[in-house]
């Protein structure tokens, strides 16, 4: 404990370029545009292939290889070949991002209760309006849940960033295990921890507000 | 990284094989020993969690703290306990991961027996136990099995992270590359981990086929009709 007042006590890690303000921006930069990404490639994918049924067992078989995929071998690959910068860094962010939002949205789609959809068809709605209307809203819980857990293995993995140079909360984390500082290293570990928890409790309250209120009923009392 | 070297240097491969084999075997010793001891204990905690309901609100809330926690820092929390480039200090958090995949699972499996299975189970004359074995725990199997898949592959790919503390398994061969600027171990780090991944999850899916014959029975039947 008297390690991480230590490293939160001294004004010099708040202040200038290499700050804890700067790291955090940094971190949570890169991880909101690898979500953004990934959430912008999976959701409409697995809208896709949960609502028509075809290429279910695709997605699930790729998500599946996805999740195998180390970040860090991905990382040093991707960098030494396209060289350092923050989109190379992007490349296995979003590779781990895109597995939990597409299985999840895929799995939430698919599992709407059909006698919901047939009442959907049966007052007239079309295809794109069934899926946009009843079964969005309906898988919402789950499209969340997928949305929250690859935001929170996106801010525990990036950083690895820092092993290749790159800025970020591993800053802290690698700088401090390269030069045996342990109170930076684990003053760094709980930045990373606070912003997965916040990303948590943003997802938490996210949830409460957009999912629609019939919805979350349904699903307590099921 | 030279414009004129080539993506693969084969004969890296042919002079380095037994390193290479050693960090496979050591990938897997430390991929699946954390979903081994993580199943272990997350069967009785999820059997606590489903007969007393109370305890799955506060046991979740925990579990889903523990998943965001980093694994290098937990790698590093833990170095002062079990020591820098140890086993241990790998399997400890990954078994804390396992466990956070597996508790929701064993949970589910043993809320998605119905009712009255259950009952009639009981109507047989089974004691608690006798149904929880030859009843409750079969029929559970397809779900925690599905945790099992998740808890393995992703804890063989993690495993890779450990190379940043010393010990990471093929995850070693990671940092060579990069220290060295070389594609080569990287790429066949990368690739060695997929398919040690891809295999595992393989004999997953055959233990489950092997483990709920009904359900091949069920399939059968269903193609018949």
């Amino acid at each position: 404990m008297s390690w991480l007042a230590d490293f939160f006590g001294d004004p010099a890690n708040w202040a200038g370029p290499y700050g804890i303000p700067v790291r955090l921006a940094e971190h949570a930069g890169f991880c909101a545009l690898a979500l953004g990404l990934a959430a912008l490639v999976a959701v409409p994918l697995g809208l896709l292939a949960g609502h028509t049924g075809r290429g279910v067992h695709l997605v699930t078989f790729t998500a599946n290889a996805a999740r195998a995929l180390p970040t860090l071998g991905l990382l040093v690959l991707v960098m030494l070949l396209a060289g350092v910068g923050t989109l190379p860094v992007l490349v296995p962010l979003v590779a781990l991002a895109v597995p939990p939002i597409l299985v999840n949205t895929c799995e939430g789609v698919r599992g709407v209760d059909p006698d919901l959809l047939d009442a959907a068809y049966g007052m007239g709605l079309r295809g794109h309006q069934v899926l946009l209307r009843v079964r969005t809203p309906v898988a919402l819980p789950l499209i969340l849940l997928g949305l929250r857990l690859a935001a929170i293995q996106v801010v525990a993995t990036a950083t690895v960033a820092a092993y290749v140079g790159l800025g970020g909360l591993g800053r802290f984390i690698i700088d401090g295990l390269a030069t045996r500082d342990y109170p930076q290293t684990l003053g760094g570990a709980t930045l990373v921890v606070l912003l997965a928890l916040a990303v948590q409790a943003a997802f938490t309250g996210v949830e409460r507000v957009a999912v629609s209120k019939g919805v979350s009923r349904r699903v307590r009392g099921g | 990284m030279r414009p004129d070297e080539p993506l693969i240097r084969w004969d890296w491969i042919g002079r380095n094989r037994s390193m290479i084999l050693e960090l496979l075997v050591d990938n897997i010793v430390m991929g699946l020993l954390p979903v081994l001891f993580g199943l272990l204990l997350a069967l009785p905690i999820g059997l606590a969690c489903s007969r007393w309901r109370v305890l799955y609100q506060p046991a979740s809330g925990l579990l889903n703290v523990v998943y965001a926690l980093p694994s290098l820092a937990l790698f590093i929390v833990l170095i002062p306990v079990t020591g820098l480039a140890e086993r241990a200090t790998v399997i400890i958090p990954l078994t804390c991961y396992a466990l956070a995949v597996l508790v929701p699972a064993v949970v589910d499996g043993l809320r998605s027996v119905p009712d009255h299975v259950r009952q009639a189970a009981e109507a047989m004359g089974f004691t608690p136990l006798r149904r929880l074995v030859q009843v409750e725990l079969p029929i559970a199997v397809p779900v925690v099995l599905a945790g099992m898949r998740v808890a393995t592959v992703s804890g063989i790919s993690l495993v890779s992270v450990g190379a940043l503390i010393g010990r990471g398994g093929l995850g070693g061969l990671f940092v060579t590359g990069w220290q060295l600027r070389f594609p080569t171990p990287i790429i066949v780090g990368v690739v060695l981990v997929v398919l040690l991944a891809v295999t595992a999850d393989g004999l997953l899916v055959l233990a489950g086929r092997l483990l709920t014959p009904w359900a091949r029975a069920r399939r059968e039947a269903g193609e018949a009709a």
